[in-house]
């Protein structure tokens, strides 16, 4: 087990050095003069020059490589041409509204999907099962920023019931401690905000959640429908066990992994989807602080960012490969 | 490539001849939600093509007189804030959607298979260098890479274009690779060898068309994806730029309207829904017709 880690994480080397190097082309592959874009056509040579000094395009490419390297080895990634101020250390504000969004948005998807799946495989064929899929359906095919801005209208505007931005209330604002708002409010005590800060969470994270729900309910219907099929869940029947013990006990036990599988694809995916959703809904995080450096040509920050969540997808999808070989020992890696 | 595929096999017995296309194709209509999402998919070919001539209005005719109206008889889908016919936008962006839809897919297809083909059918070294560089790609989350891609060449429809193909080429060289892999071992291809043909000759006129199947319905579902892809860039103000009635763009004009026109979002969003519906049905029907063996 250990030694497969170990191999697992050797591999990864290539992988992370690639994406670096594909990060590091995002300013370089700029055409024309990178830095009399970024400043625009109006800016003095003196500037673009100062400019070029700073981001280092006056070396050659491979020093400046190894340099970007070395800097984000040593936790440096970079200044922000905008703020001035280094990337590293106002990142994690950004990051930790992501984290938590998508943490909510995955339990909701997780919980809704699995349970979904099961009832559906438990009643196939039923109408809960023809609508659940037809939802299903649905949902892998709902662009997520429209569904975001439905929600936006029916339970922001008709309705009035939800907030639709931001994380927290304006006047009534978080003390952030770990920037996880839902873990800073419970440690201070202040309940009222944590429901505040929940009621933020609920279109957001329903709108991030859809789509990953539609596709962890569907694969986890049809791998439950192979596992009733098999002997030992006839067996467990006829022995007069009930069948809701059969279905969450025995042959969820059997049908999680592929399921498990898709969890952790999703897992990414919501990352990438993060930034849609906190663009319409004023989230303040790294999909944002990304898309807000676009309009800024605020290079630094669209690199790091994108290096930064690439970095966890990556760090996720392994930990989604060594999970398997915990929960369904057969499994062997050579 | 069908050429290939259907020529009958020499010495075969004759009355066998319905070919694996004509087989597919009996499957594929059984199936009703497979023929539903082709026939929402023709739809909107046939909105691509015929579009400008049955919507009611062109797509920049502005009329500030007009601004913000709810739908009616005369503007069955309403008009948005410079008076323009939402539903002839609408039509009109069909053409856009389908347009970067099917090329970007072409596009990543073609690159796709080469690079696969290259990677299968060579292996040592050149499958390991073009095999990291799928795994490099794909280690960043898709819209994210096109994202940065769009931010290097400036924000356009053509661009996102380009984007959208580059981030699916991993998806069809690993898809193809692994078919190339499987298929490098058959009888007929150690035979080809024998007889002294070309690689080149066996490579496009033996292994690539017996790897045509899963590529099509995976290209069938990827159209899916990059229409939802190309919407996503244009939201965010990174593909088709105004005027252009793209599903995306209008989506993210109409973010400010929310309160007092609400279909100024509703219609955009439920064509690009639909359509991607339809291309999903579609590639689900295909994939059971065409590859039994990746039934879910």
């Amino acid at each position: 087990m250990l030694q497969y880690i170990g191999k697992r994480l050797l591999q990864l080397i290539p992988v992370l050095l690639g994406m670096t190097f594909i990060v590091f082309m995002i300013i370089r592959a700029i055409p024309g003069n990178p830095a009399q874009v970024i400043l625009g056509q109006q800016a003095s040579p003196e500037a673009v020059a100062s400019l070029e000094a700073k981001l280092g395009l006056d070396q050659p490419w491979y020093t400046q490589y190894f340099d970007f390297l070395a800097g984000i080895l040593t936790g440096d990634l970079g200044e922000s041409l905008r703020t001035r101020t280094p990337v590293a250390q106002e990142i994690w504000p950004y990051l930790a509204a992501t984290i938590e969004l998508a943490v909510f948005a995955m339990i909701i998807a997780v919980i809704v999907g699995v349970n979904a799946g099961i009832i559906s495989a438990w009643f196939q064929n039923s109408w809960f099962d023809y609508a659940a899929m037809v939802v299903a359906l649905i949902g892998v095919s709902m662009p997520i920023f429209w569904l975001g801005l439905m929600e936006q209208w029916i339970f922001g505007i008709e309705l009035n019931m939800l907030p639709t931005t931001g994380r927290e209330e304006v006047r009534n604002p978080v003390t952030a401690i770990t920037g996880l708002y839902v873990i800073d409010t419970i440690i201070q005590g202040r309940f009222d905000q944590l429901g505040e800060v929940v009621r933020h969470l609920i279109l957001p994270g329903i709108a991030l959640a859809t789509i990953p729900m539609a596709i962890i309910a569907r694969m986890t219907r049809s791998s439950m429908l192979e596992v009733m099929r098999s002997d030992f869940v006839r067996t467990a029947r006829s022995k007069g066990q009930r069948m809701s013990l059969v279905v969450y006990k025995h042959a969820l036990k059997n049908a999680i992994i592929p399921v498990l599988t898709v969890i952790g694809l999703q897992m990414g995916i919501l990352l990438g989807g993060a930034i849609l959703t906190e663009t319409i809904f004023g989230w303040p995080g790294i999909g944002r602080y990304i898309y807000d450096a676009i309009g800024f040509r605020d290079y630094p920050v669209i690199q790091s960012g994108i290096l930064v969540v690439a970095f966890i997808f990556v760090m996720i999808n392994l930990l989604v490969d060594i999970l398997y070989s915990v929960v369904d020992p057969r499994i062997k890696y050579d | 490539m069908s050429e290939a595929v259907t020529q009958p096999v020499p010495g075969a017995p004759e009355e066998k001849a319905a070919g694996p296309w004509r087989e597919a194709w009996t499957g594929f209509r059984k199936s009703k939600a497979a023929l539903f999402g082709a026939a929402i998919v023709l739809m909107f070919v046939v909105l691509a093509f015929v579009g400008p001539l049955i919507a009611p209005e062109g797509i920049n005719e502005q009329d500030m007189s007009k601004r913000l109206m709810a739908p009616s008889a005369e503007h069955w889908f309403g008009t948005d804030d410079f008076g323009r016919d939402i539903l002839s936008r609408v039509i009109h962006g069909a053409r856009i959607s389908l347009w970067v839809g099917f090329f970007s897919v072409i596009g990543s297809v073609i690159v796709g298979s080469l690079l696969g083909i290259i990677a299968g059918y060579y292996g040592r070294w050149v499958d390991t260098i073009i095999s990291r560089l799928f795994d490099i790609m794909l280690a960043f989350p898709s819209i994210l890479l096109a994202i940065a891609i769009v931010s290097v060449l400036g924000p356009s429809l053509q661009n996102a274009l380009i984007a959208i193909a580059v981030i699916n080429v991993p998806n069809f060289g690993r898809l193809i690779r692994s078919k190339v892999l499987s298929i490098k071992q058959d009888e007929y291809i150690t035979a080809a060898k024998a007889i002294g043909m070309k690689d080149s000759r066996i490579l496009f006129s033996h292994i690539l068309p017996n790897s045509m199947a899963p590529v099509i319905v995976q290209g069938t579902l990827a159209v899916a994806t990059a229409i939802l892809e190309a919407a996503a860039l244009g939201f965010l103000g990174l593909g088709a730029q105004a005027p252009a009635p793209e599903w995306g763009k209008m989506l993210s004009d109409a973010r400010n309207y929310l309160r007092d026109a609400p279909w100024t979002m509703i219609f955009p969003g439920l064509a690009i829904m639909l359509t991607v519906l339809g291309f999903n049905l579609m590639g689900d029907g295909l994939r059971d017709a065409l590859d039994p063996k990746m039934k879910s």
